[in-house]
């Protein structure tokens, strides 16, 4: 195939698609009529979007403030996140420290804010291996099927059969308190539902008419797979991502608050809220309350974004 | 590769079943026992799973297992007693048999059996799990159903809030602010220390349940001081678990509502009660049950962050305790009777939907 | 019937619609899907309401009960029963109303039914709701009401759930539910809609003999103006929400007066009509000339197909053998269950076969490959593969929703072919206009185009790589009579243009008979009976054939015999013939 921008499995299909069908080389095509192209661009999309839906629109710059603190904010903080002074020690709230001090006289907002990155760094990288991971297994099962289906899921039912922290808990566990082994950890709780969701999604499609004329259409079961099932897949798919992407950060922030994960001094939000829990019974409420809301805010950011996601991939909701 | 589309084979394949009640019960005790054993498989790869996590340890286990302080000989002894020396699948072997006798191993930090003290503090953990999640069900669901059956109206407006704020609540968090507001600005909670405030006596032991044990014993003081000190927790915990119910309550309520047989008693001139209830909801009911499996997941997890919250001596916190002094056989025993217990919940949440569903072929489904 | 209450002065009417106003709140903003309607049904008589989808029809019917769905709401006129005004009443009056004294019949009756409650106990429900009987009585009242719609076994049937029946049962239990408590008025949704030919004159015939039995009155909405003809009183005709024309079946296809109507009329097949004549006469072209059939392009030997299954294998397609030859149309005729579909998928290697050959004959006659012999699993890369195209029955499922009508029509001539982009986008135009798909189509997605086009772009995907065969799989089942009308059109056209040859796989025997040169009834997954068209449809042989064709509904006026049995139908069973 000479160009396979129109059947890409890119997330952005409606950037590609005028590209078959402009008129580019200025010749009238057969038949006499040129052809029009009335489409809009991806911004553009994503743009009728949010104004169709509000939240969505709250959802999208609430992610885009998150990703910026992400990366512009350890270089802004007013102080060292990890500087100590024990001289102002559990100060509430104040002009000069915004969300108040520690017990060790940190500065709780240069914390929280430094936090971010590690925070969203930890579920990006588990999200996009569990998708990964689990697309390839849901795809190759549900086209598949037979024996190798048998397989992959009986795999999944296993993972599926623990409750989700618990095997995170007792992966980490096993494999040592690091970073990467908190990525891992969430990565492969969460395999199932990409691996169920693309799964079924292939398998009901699988004998789907226009799969069939795909295949009379001379595609191979390759270029049906990757061309036409999976890109059917995107819309719920990013529901799922978006879902993920809050359960991940609650899950890395569940284990580093009872200790498995990330480990103090380093600025993160479930060590910080758990280092916080301990002072809350008199009364510094600050230390635990604003790393914690905000932990909630990124949790909601991402649910909440999961619809207007789906919108953006789904061609259908196009007018 | 393909199956034969349209209606070519569901007259063949569905024919017209005949059949009397005790017909019907009888097929329901053969797919019952089916369902039962096609869990067997699934509790063959946790235990598979389990060794697998127990063996993955970096470096020698052995040193593990024995702990920080141990000596030579205690590593050898441990190195021998869990087959260490010999081949991967002998070690499982051994590993299986252990666990048919009941052998988790022994925990470091309370220098018992870990199964002796996983099975002492389960009934905690059971009771705070529990009445969360009937407290939870006794809430989401006439709150998803309220708002299915008046969409855009306050209700709804309210549980939409419920649900995406629910879901985004980490609760360890909510149980620290709850803490925060009931115990030390309000002081309506006693302190977030335990199952029952040290003036009360523990009820004698039946179920170790011991909002059960004191009404069994009749101390009324005893349940009173019990209900105080789990509500908290129990709240934390149904808070996380509310959100995943009432979303699902309402999200199959409104597709039950606007199915055609719910439009058929309409014509029928049923009452808003009995659509409501006889015709929607027990459509709606089998997909709210078998969510139930997925929230129980959350559930299990959440417990052991509540449990270390409240330090609320059940099975979560005692791996929470475990894990701080590298007790890893008490952690991978308390992993392992987790996913135990889960694969069991999960076995009952489809016997219940097939009590629902007649359609439901009990274990074809997966 | 007519004869009992046609001579009196035109009494109450059972029902009253007068200036009736649906309004519904969608994300386009306000529509108004019925408009000003005035319908009457005397007591005692049958009225026919039809159109096409969109016509409004459906909604009205819902109206009456007002089961409107949430966004819609009636905002004028009055629904007069009994000289009540339905609009004007409380729920609970409603509720009393609903069911004792009104009773629906739904389309697509096994989603009707309540999936978690025998069908016994939904009639039970009913019957306690209006206090006909006790509960302790209902179980006997239930057994009686399976009983008086014909349901064998209604004792052990009773604790049937609606899965375990087939559509057809599914219907004669919407019909007890309907009955139950002896409502004076019925309105039946398109209650015969997707149930098969057969079935669909059995259940028409059980409903309306316990209308007129009863000496109810009754509504029949449907699509089909031949079945409203056959079985009503009064037919009104309804397009986008308004009243177009009404009058009794035989004026109305004798003498219709509106275009509407006229085009409808005209759309509708029938026994005696070419396929030109479906379309109105001002868009009639000259005759389809086609070329007489040729060599045998496709000989296909002892097909058949088992499929197993958890209660045993079973015979989809047993023992078929036919030749078709080029140009040719082979029509294959049959209802649900026949291995119609199966032979479809199987003939365009989709399925693999169980047993037997698919000769594929090149220019010379005497050389074939057997394209059965190529598992279908590799027969998408295979040479032969462009030689065998095929439409699918839900055009609208057919396509990618993700493809634009130019990406779907590309599709086979990327797979298929070796042309470069520009060769492929003049490819795409080319056929865009063979089919009459204008060309600033092309680049819309399929939810944003009406059925009719996407019914050309299947076809043109269809013919673009210039197959030899087309397996045709109910091409217009899904559409709207209207446009069923151009389609078959447009089929017949393209056959005599590029002398395609056509496995044309229906169940409507109208359609077979307009469009294909011999055709092949199919029951059980053999072949009862094959022949040519004419021959067939004049003089069938075999009982089933003979009992699929009468179970046609008749239009009014064209012919004798089929004028008197709808008079018969018409008189109350004690008076027929």
């Amino acid at each position: 195939m000479q160009h396979g921008s129109p059947d890409s499995v890119s997330s952005l299909p409606q950037r590609e698609i005028p590209a078959t069908t402009v008129n580019t080389d200025g010749k009238p095509v057969a038949g006499g009529a040129s052809i029009a192209v009335p489409q809009s661009s991806g911004m553009g999309q994503l743009w009728s979007i949010a104004c169709a839906n509000p939240l969505s629109l709250v959802a999208f710059a609430l992610f885009f403030l998150l990703i910026a603190v992400a990366i512009v904010g350890p270089s802004l903080v007013p102080y060292d996140p990890l500087a100590s002074n024990a001289s102002i020690a559990l100060q509430p709230p104040s002009a000069e420290h915004w969300f108040g001090t520690d017990n060790l006289g940190r500065d709780v907002f240069s914390r929280v804010v430094v936090a971010t990155r590690l925070d969203l760094s930890i579920s990006v990288m588990a999200v996009v291996l569990s998708l990964v991971a689990g697309s390839v297994l849901g795809a190759i099962a549900g086209y598949a099927g037979g024996w190798l289906d048998a397989l992959v899921s009986r795999v999944m039912d296993t993972i599926m059969a623990f409750p989700l922290f618990v095997l995170a808990m007792g992966i980490v566990a096993a494999l040592g308190n690091t970073i990467e082994n908190i990525i891992y950890a969430t990565a492969i709780i969460n395999i199932p539902f990409y691996a169920r969701l693309i799964r079924s999604e292939v398998r009901i499609r699988r004998n789907s008419t226009f799969a069939q004329a795909a295949f009379i259409s001379g595609m191979s079961h390759w270029r049906v797979l990757l061309f036409t099932l999976l890109p059917n897949a995107l819309p719920p798919m990013m529901v799922q991502m978006s879902l993920n992407l809050g359960w991940a950060i609650l899950n890395a922030a569940g284990l580093s608050f009872i200790g498995l994960g990330v480990r103090p001094p380093t600025p993160e939000w479930g060590i910080m809220v758990a280092e916080g829990a301990n002072f809350i019974v008199s009364g510094e409420w600050w230390l635990a309350v604003f790393p914690g809301v905000t932990l909630m805010l990124a949790v909601f950011t991402f649910n909440l974004m999961g619809d207007g996601l789906r919108d953006l991939v789904d061609p259908r909701q196009r007018q | 590769m393909f199956t034969a589309t349209g209606d070519t084979l569901s007259d063949a394949i569905n024919p017209v079943i005949k059949r009397s009640n005790d017909d019907y019960g009888c097929k329901r005790a053969v797919m019952l026992l089916r369902r039962i054993l096609q869990s067997l498989p699934v509790v063959a790869g946790v235990v598979l799973v389990s060794f697998l996590l127990t063996r993955a340890l970096p470096g020698d286990p052995a040193v593990y297992f024995a702990g920080p302080a141990a000596s030579e000989e205690s590593i050898a002894e441990i190195t021998r007693a869990l087959g260490l020396d010999k081949p991967l699948p002998v070690q499982f072997a051994l590993y299986v048999q252990d666990l048919f006798q009941g052998d988790l191993g022994q925990s470091l930090s309370t220098g018992q059996p870990v199964l002796s003290d996983l099975a002492r503090r389960l009934p905690a953990s059971l009771e705070l799990t529990l009445f969360a999640l009937l407290l939870s069900c006794a809430i989401a669901v006439p709150l998803g159903i309220a708002a299915a059956t008046r969409p855009g109206s306050w209700r709804d407006h309210l549980c939409r809030i419920v649900v995406t704020a629910g879901v985004s609540l980490p609760t360890f968090f909510t149980g620290i602010v709850l803490i925060y507001v009931f115990y030390y600005l309000l002081g309506w909670a006693p302190s977030p220390l335990g199952r029952l405030d040290f003036l009360y006596i523990e009820p004698d032991h039946v179920t170790g349940f011991y909002l059960i044990d004191s009404i069994l014993a009749g101390d009324v003081e005893t349940f009173a001081g019990t209900l105080k000190q789990l509500l908290l927790p129990a709240c934390t915990l149904a808070l996380f678990t509310l959100a995943p119910i009432a979303r699902m309550t309402r999200a199959s309520m409104l597709a039950a509502l606007s199915a055609d047989y719910v439009r058929t008693a309409r014509a029928l001139g049923h009452s808003d009660r009995t659509v409501i209830f006889t015709y929607a909801f027990r459509n709606a009911m089998l997909s709210v049950v078998t969510t139930l499996g997925m929230v129980f997941s959350f559930a299990l997890g959440a417990n052991v962050l509540v449990e270390k919250v409240f330090a609320w001596p059940g099975i979560g916190s005692y791996a929470v305790e475990a894990q701080v002094v590298s007790d890893y056989a008490a952690v991978q025993g308390f992993v392992l009777a987790m996913a135990l217990l889960f694969v069991a919940l999960n076995l009952l949440i489809d016997i219940i939907a097939s009590l629902i569903d007649p359609r439901m072929q009990l274990g074809e489904d997966t | 019937m007519n004869m009992m209450t046609g001579a009196g002065q035109p009494q109450v009417a059972a029902l009253d619609i007068s200036k009736l106003d649906v309004n519904f709140t969608t994300r386009r903003g306000e529509v108004n899907a019925v408009k000003q309607l005035e319908l009457s049904v005397p007591r005692g008589t049958v009225l026919g309401v039809v159109g096409e989808s969109g016509s409004g029809k459906s909604v009205s019917a819902y109206a009456v009960l007002q089961l409107l769905e949430a966004n819609g709401r009636v905002t004028g006129g009055s629904i007069c029963f009994d000289g009540i005004n339905l609009l004007e009443l409380s729920s609970t009056e409603l509720k009393d109303i609903r069911g004792r004294e009104i009773a629906m019949i739904f389309q697509n009756p096994r989603a009707a039914l309540n999936p978690v409650r025998s069908v016994g106990r939904q009639i039970a429900d009913v019957l306690v709701a209006h206090s006909r009987v006790a509960r302790s009585q209902s179980k006997a009242k239930a057994v009686e009401l399976l009983q008086q719609v014909e349901i064998r076994d209604a004792e052990s049937r009773y604790h049937a759930y609606p899965f375990e029946l087939s559509g057809g049962m599914c219907q004669r239990v919407g019909i007890a539910l309907a009955l139950a408590c002896e409502p004076r008025l019925l309105i039946a949704d398109e209650p015969t809609t997707g149930l098969d030919i057969t079935t669909q004159n059995s259940v028409m015939e059980l409903m309306m003999t316990l209308v007129r039995q009863r000496q109810m009155s009754a509504i029949l909405i449907t699509h089909d103006l031949a079945l409203a003809s056959a079985y009503c009183d009064e037919v009104v005709v309804m397009r986008d929400g308004r009243r177009i024309e009404s009058g009794r079946p035989e004026q109305l296809f004798n003498h219709p007066v509106d275009a509407y109507t006229r085009k409808l009329v005209d759309a509708t097949p029938h026994k005696g009509k070419s396929v030109r004549q479906l379309l109105p006469a001002a868009q009639q072209q000259s005759a389809v000339v086609k070329a007489a059939p040729g060599e045998v392009v496709l000989s296909v030997k002892h097909l058949a197909r088992e499929f197993r299954s958890a209660s045993g294998t079973v015979q989809a397609v047993k023992d078929l053998s036919f030749d078709l030859r080029k140009g040719e149309c082979l029509g294959l005729v049959g209802e649900s269950g026949s291995g119609k579909s199966t032979t479809a998928l199987m003939v365009a290697r989709l399925l693999d076969t169980s047993a037997g050959s698919i000769q594929l004959f090149g220019d010379n006659p005497q050389e074939y490959v057997d394209i059965a012999t190529i598992p279908s699993a590799k027969f998408m890369r295979h040479d032969q593969r462009a030689r065998v195209q095929m439409v699918f029955q839900d055009a609208g499922d057919s396509i990618d929703p993700r493809h634009t009508a130019f990406q779907a029509i590309e599709q086979p001539l990327r797979g298929l072919t070796r042309q470069g982009r520009a060769q492929r986008r003049a490819r795409v135009a080319e056929l865009a206009d063979l089919v009459g798909l204008p060309q600033h189509l092309l680049n819309r997605f399929p939810h944003q185009l009406s059925g009719g086009q996407r019914a050309r772009v299947n076809i043109a995907r269809a013919v673009a790589v210039s197959p030899d065969v087309l397996v045709l799989d109910e091409p217009t089942a899904a559409l709207d009579v209207s446009i069923q009308a151009v389609v078959l059109n447009l089929l017949a056209d393209l056959q005599a243009q590029l002398g395609l040859s056509y496995l044309f796989i229906s169940h409507d025997l109208y359609v077979v008979r307009m469009l294909c040169d011999r055709v092949m009834v199919m029951c059980n997954g053999e072949v009862v009976e094959s022949g040519d068209t004419g021959q067939v449809m004049n003089s069938p042989v075999h009982a089933y054939t003979r009992q699929l064709l009468s179970a046609m509904p008749a239009l009014p006026g064209v012919d004798e015999a089929t004028d008197a049995a709808r008079s018969n139908r018409l008189r109350p069973p004690s008076l027929r013939l």
